[in-house]
Order: C-alpha cells, then sequence, then structure tokens
C-alpha cells in the first residue's frame, strides 16, 4: 500500500472568464521514503496538485478525483477534523512564497510553536527547545534570539527556512517541498537538501519535491514526474528519465538545460503554454511538438504503460530521439 | 515613539487655532443677539443693553473680540456662560463624564457585536448569516437616529416598560458624583437597585448611539477579513492542521484588526456628533444636550469653549488610536 495514493485529480477553479481547468487527470503515487520530484514549466499545476492534497485551495476551486488516500484511508471521505489531524502532522507542505507565508502579527517562534502545540502536544519548555533545535537544523544563525522576531525583520531566505522548520517539525510522513530552496544561497541551498534527505533516511519521510532545477533532481530524486498545462505527461525513474525519456516534452526540456546544450544557443521549445482559451482538442503539447502528427491534434493521448514512461504521447520518441509513426489501429478509431 | 509623538502633537497647533475660529465664526453668524435671547420675554431698557454690550465687550471690533478669546483660551480661561455665569471649563467636566459614559458604552456595544458579526459575515461569505448581517448593518446606517430611538422607546418603554425614557437615575436614589459615571457611583453609594436603575436608563441610549458605530465595524470587519482571509500566511496557518476558529479567530482577525482599529478611532468623532442628538432625545445631561441648549441661548462662551475642549477630546483619542495601531501592528511597532 502506498503512503500517498492520488487517482486522476482534476481542479477546476470558478473565474470571471468560465472554469479553468490548472489540473487534469493527475496521479501521484509516493511510498515510504520515497523522493519524487514534479517538474515542468510554470504554470503546469504543480503547486495546485499539491495544494488539492493537502485541503489547501481557495473556495473557487472544485477538485475531483477517483481516489486521494493517504496511508489507505481516502481524505475526501473523513471528518475535517480527522483530516486535520493529518494535515500538519503526517503530511507537510513547504510553500513557494516564503516573504509572504509567514503571519506578519506574529513571532516566528509562536508560529512555529503552534505548529508543535497542534500536533506533539509538548509544554512549553519542550516546544521551546523543540523550536530552537529545529531552527538549528535548518541552519538559522542565534536560534534562541531568532524566536522572538516578526517575519519582516527577517530576510527572504530566513524566513524560507522558518518555513521549513515549521514543515519537518511534527516530523512528517510525507513533506510536499514546493521549490523549497528558491530564496536561499547555493550552499544553504545544498544544506537544507540535505537536511530533507537526512530526514528521510532517520524517519523514513517521502519527499515530493517540486522543483525548477534539473541539477537537484538528478541529485536528490528517484522519480520524476513532468507536468505539462495540468497534465502528468511523462513519470519515469529519474535514471531513466534524463537517459530516454519517452514524451517529447520531457526532451525538449532536458535539451533546453545548459549542461546538455551543443551549441552556443539554448534550444528552447517553441510557443507557449496553451491557455484557458487555446486549449487544443488532442494532445496539449502537440502545437509546440516536432513530431505532431494528424491524431495528435484531434484525440487526447492516454497515459501509456510503465514500460513507456506513461507517457501522455501518441507518438513516443524512440531510443534515437525519432518516432515511430501512431499506431495503426489507434488512427482508425 | 516619542519623536513620533511630538511630532503628532505638533500638527495639533493649526488644527487647535483652527477650531478657535470656526467657533468663533460659527456662533456669530447665527441670526439673534445674545442679550436679547438673555433677557428673555422681559426685554430690557436701552441703557441696561448698551451697558450688557460694553460688559461683554460685544462694543469692540470682531478682530478683537476674537484676539481677546484667543488670548483668554491661551491662559486656560475659556470664560464664564453667560446663563449660569460658571466657568466653561468647569460645566464642561461635570457634564463631560456623563457623555463619556453614554460613548463608551456605546462604543463597547458596537465593537462587541460589530466584530463578531463581521468575522462571521466574512468566514460565511455569500450565505445566509453574511447576507443578514451586511443587510441589517446597511439598513442599521442609513436609519435616522432619532426615529430609531422613538422606535425603541415606543417599544421598550412605552409598550414593554421594561426602560426608562429619560435621564440617568430614577429620582428614587440620590447620591453625590464620585467619578461621574453612574455605573461605579451607584455602586459605590450602596444603595440597593441603584445600580439597576442606571444600567436600564443606559440601555436604550447605548443602543441608538452605538447602532451605526455597529453597522460601520461589523461592515469594515467583514471586508478586512475577507482580504485576510486570501493571503498566504492563512494558508499556512491552515496547513498547520488548525481548527477553523483559530486560523479564523487568531490568525486571520489579528490582521483584520488593524484597518478596523483605524476605523473605529476615526469614529470617536461621529459618536460624539451622535451623542448630541441621542442626549437631546433621551434628556441625557451631557455635552451633547449642553451644547444644544446653548446654542439656542446663544451662549456664546460656551459654544466656543465646549466645542474646543470637544474638537481636542477627539484629536486626543485619534492619536491614542494612532498609538494603538503602532502597538497592533508590528510593522510599525519596531520602526
Ligand atoms: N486560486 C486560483 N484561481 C485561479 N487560477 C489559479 C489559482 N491558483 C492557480 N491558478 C492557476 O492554475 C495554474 C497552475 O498554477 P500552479 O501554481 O500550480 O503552477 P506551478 O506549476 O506551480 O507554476 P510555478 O512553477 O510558477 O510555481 C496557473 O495557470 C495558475 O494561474
Ligand atoms: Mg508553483
Amino acid at each position: 500500500m502506498s503512503l500517498l495514493e492520488v487517482r486522476n485529480l482534476t481542479v477546476e477553479f470558478a473565474t470571471s472568464a468560465g472554469q479553468f481547468r490548472a489540473v487534469e487527470g493527475v496521479d501521484v503515487t509516493l511510498d515510504k521514503g520515497e523522493v519524487l520530484a514534479i517538474v515542468g514549466e510554470s504554470g503546469s499545476g504543480k503547486s495546485v496538485s499539491m495544494l488539492a492534497v493537502m485541503g489547501l485551495l481557495p473556495w473557487t476551486a472544485t477538485i475531483t478525483a477517483d481516489r486521494m488516500a493517504f496511508e489507505g484511508r481516502d481524505l475526501r471521505e473523513i471528518t475535517p477534523a480527522e483530516r486535520r489531524k493529518i494535515i500538519g502532522k503526517d503530511i507537510a507542505m513547504i510553500f513557494q512564497e516564503p516573504m509572504s507565508s509567514l503571519n506578519p502579527c506574529f513571532t516566528v517562534g509562536f508560529q512555529i510553536k503552534e505548529a508543535l502545540r497542534q500536533h506533539l502536544g509538548l509544554d512549553r519548555k519542550a516546544r521551546h527547545n523543540r523550536a530552537i533545535e529545529l531552527f538549528e537544523q535548518v541552519g538559522i544563525p542565534a536560534p534562541e534570539k531568532r524566536l522572538n522576531v516578526f517575519p519582516h525583520q527577517m530576510s527572504g531566505g530566513m524566513n524560507q527556512r522558518v518555513m521549513i522548520a515549521m514543515a519537518i517539525a511534527c516530523n512528517p510522513k510525507v513533506l510536499i517541498a514546493d521549490e523549497p530552496t528558491t530564496a536561499l544561497d547555493v550552499t544553504i541551498q545544498a544544506q537544507i537538501l540535505d537536511l530533507l534527505l537526512e530526514l528521510r533516511e532517520k524517519n523514513g519521510m517521502a519527499l515530493a519535491l517540486i522543483t525548477h532545477d534539473m541539477g537537484v533532481v538528478a541529485e536528490t530524486a528517484e522519480r520524476v514526474a513532468v507536468h505539462y498545462a495540468g497534465q502528468k505527461v511523462e513519470e519515469q525513474p529519474v535514471a531513466g528519465l534524463f537517459g530516454r525519456p519517452y514524451h517529447p516534452y520531457t526532451a525538449a526540456l532536458l535539451a533546453a538545460l545548459p549542461e546538455r546544450a551543443t551549441s552556443r544557443i539554448l534550444p528552447t521549445i517553441p510557443g507557449v503554454v496553451p491557455g484557458q482559451f487555446d486549449r487544443p482538442a488532442g494532445c496539449l503539447f502537440a502545437p509546440r511538438c516536432a513530431h505532431a502528427s494528424a491524431i495528435c491534434q484531434t484525440r487526447p493521448p492516454l497515459p501509456r504503460g510503465a514500460d513507456e514512461g506513461h507517457a501522455r504521447c501518441h507518438t513516443p520518441l524512440l531510443p534515437d530521439g525519432k518516432t515511430v509513426a501512431a499506431p495503426i489501429e489507434e488512427v482508425s478509431q | 515613539m516619542l519623536r513620533y509623538l511630538l511630532s503628532r502633537l505638533l500638527t495639533f497647533v493649526p488644527t487647535f487655532f483652527g477650531v478657535t475660529l470656526i467657533s468663533f465664526a460659527f456662533i456669530r453668524v447665527l441670526p439673534g443677539d445674545p442679550i436679547i435671547v438673555m433677557a428673555g420675554e422681559r426685554g430690557l431698557s436701552e441703557e441696561r443693553y448698551q451697558e450688557l454690550v460694553r460688559q461683554y465687550g460685544f462694543d469692540k471690533s470682531v478682530f478683537q473680540q476674537y484676539v481677546d478669546y484667543l488670548g483668554g483660551v491661551l491662559q486656560g480661561d475659556l470664560g464664564a456662560s453667560f446663563v449660569t455665569k460658571k466657568p466653561v471649563w468647569d460645566e464642561f467636566f461635570s457634564l463631560f463624564p456623563a457623555t463619556l459614559e453614554l460613548s463608551i458604552c456605546a462604543m463597547i456595544f458596537a465593537v462587541a457585536l460589530g466584530i463578531p458579526a463581521g468575522v462571521i459575515a466574512a468566514v460565511n461569505r455569500g450565505k445566509l448569516p453574511d447576507r443578514l448581517f451586511m443587510s441589517s448593518a446597511l439598513v442599521g446606517y442609513s436609519m435616522p437616529i432619532f426615529w430609531w430611538a422613538l422606535l425603541l422607546i415606543i417599544l421598550f418603554s412605552g409598550m414593554l416598560g421594561w426602560t426608562p425614557v429619560s435621564g440617568r437615575m430614577s429620582l428614587m436614589y440620590f447620591f453625590e458624583p464620585v467619578t461621574g459615571f453612574m455605573l461605579i457611583d451607584s455602586l459605590l453609594s450602596g444603595q440597593e437597585g441603584a445600580f439597576r436603575s442606571a444600567v436600564s436608563h443606559l440601555i436604550l441610549p447605548t443602543i441608538v448611539l452605538g447602532t451605526i458605530p455597529l453597522a460601520v465595524i461589523a461592515r469594515q470587519t467583514r471586508s478586512a477579513m475577507l482580504e485576510v482571509l486570501g493571503e498566504d500566511y492563512i494558508r499556512t496557518a491552515r496547513a498547520k492542521g488548525l481548527s477553523p476558529a483559530r486560523v479564523n479567530g487568531v490568525h486571520a482577525l489579528r490582521n483584520a484588526l488593524i484597518p478596523v482599529v483605524t476605523v473605529i478611532g476615526l469614529m470617536v468623532g461621529t459618536l460624539l456628533a451622535g451623542a448630541i442628538l441621542t442626549e437631546t432625545i433621551f434628556s441625557w445631561p451631557g455635552i451633547g444636550k449642553w451644547m444644544v441648549d446653548s446654542i439656542f441661548r446663544r451662549d456664546y462662551p460656551v459654544v466656543q469653549g465646549g466645542l474646543l475642549l470637544i474638537a481636542s477630546m477627539v484629536m486626543i483619542v485619534n492619536l491614542t488610536v494612532d498609538v494603538l495601531y503602532g502597538l497592533i501592528n508590528p510593522k510599525i511597532r519596531r520602526r
């Protein structure tokens, strides 16, 4: 049984211009102690899909899924009070926006101790000590003094570290880290990632890491999910993904990495991510895909098998980067 | 902080002079001669009239009169009432506690009901409680005070007989004022039933005076809450698994209070204006009624001095609110 299992997750927002589908048919599976990286262009629904799991989307969002289970219990079938016992304790999240994610009216000490009191029932002294310990772990200098400081009195990087400390405060079983190191410089970045991996070793914590940094993916992740325009277009173990991408989007994403560039000009993916009003009828990537055929324009592809990276593609890539024509029976349907 | 206080006090200076000028001019542009009004129906002889004109300095130029008045004010002398001959200063401070008591009660009433109503409305936005509270607030805000007062009097005093119609205390009780606050003095007097009487006299004026602030606070709280509820840090609070009561009542409300406190501060002026009408309706012996009476009597020193003191009160309260604002908003406190 997987720790976290999400099947066919779809999220729609009610906007003034009608329903906007930010996430479409996404599956997430996370086992104990596993590190899953989620990559994809900005706006591809990485944050929204994880916020849906946390139950933190605003009221304008409509969430549908076939299954959304933590430790075998569907999160939508338990009472809100039961769900609150899981959220923040067993499943925690580090948010993307460190500066605005802390309450400006309370000291950071208050905010981290609040999480400890809510779930662990520690007494005052124990909470205080644990808070200091957590601040030390995330590399906040002079932790005891920092506890009495308000968020606006610290830099973005410090706020980010406080957020991380808060998220790991109750030793979560699943940690969703949404670009946890964006506001940090490289040395601290490495230190934080080491800390998260250490927690995985020690507590068997599973980590869902949303990131833009392919270097981080290569170093830390075991599996990688690639998102495009709200869909998961490919998922593979990390070595396989870097070695043999099946989806043309994944291949294009990898080709755009500076260290993989063969000429001095970085190859970019032509075109833009489809928006609310220009969603293609077929494959969402077809308008930008070098290999798109007639069927790609008209029929949305379904995810393929695990042996082909679950790629949502009619014409997955061959090892040489070319594609086979779409199978006949699919075309004739 | 001290420098901030001093600079704020400095801005009082032009306001202060402005108020003296306006109150001085206001009472003089009203038609009617204070000496004739004072004489009443009996009238008075031409010589006596001229004598009084000289005595009160009305024979001097208006400019000179203003300079004389200002000179007195700067030495702390606001003059004496034409009618009672008592110093304006003394009259003001013997009546002010009554107004203060009523205003404080009205404010407590408005805050105690307005903030929870605003929070509940915001949390249930678009649903029944929201619609109910916000339409009531609109009615409360736009209702004429005197009509609302009469309605309450007819219902609670007339039909139900629960509350008295006027004054601060039943005539059955008498005790010397100690603090000037009837609620406290009645308790201190130890007379049985006195406190109950004080409370029952306060209820209707409190509701009448507190209704508009209540409506304003409820609406302001709602909109501040709605804004705050969309913030990232509210999401963080929910991500900790905190209960909705704690998320809304602690994390959101604490931030929403910042603009609400400002509005409460600005409402003190409105409250005093409302007090004038409320006190007149309920024969409440406070400065509101005192001001209205003295305007009708063309009691120049009382109108001038009273307005000046009221304005000073409003300025002091606004300053206090600013300081309070700094206390509840950490972003300002540490700068
Ligand atoms: N509350 C909301 N209301 C309406 N649309 C939203 C809302 N939140 C997110 N979206 C939209 O959903 C889409 C996916 O957003 P999301 O934040 O998940 O992207 P992302 O993959 O995390 O991108 P990034 O890498 O920039 O963080 C975006 O187009 C965004 O505009
Ligand atoms: Mg994001």
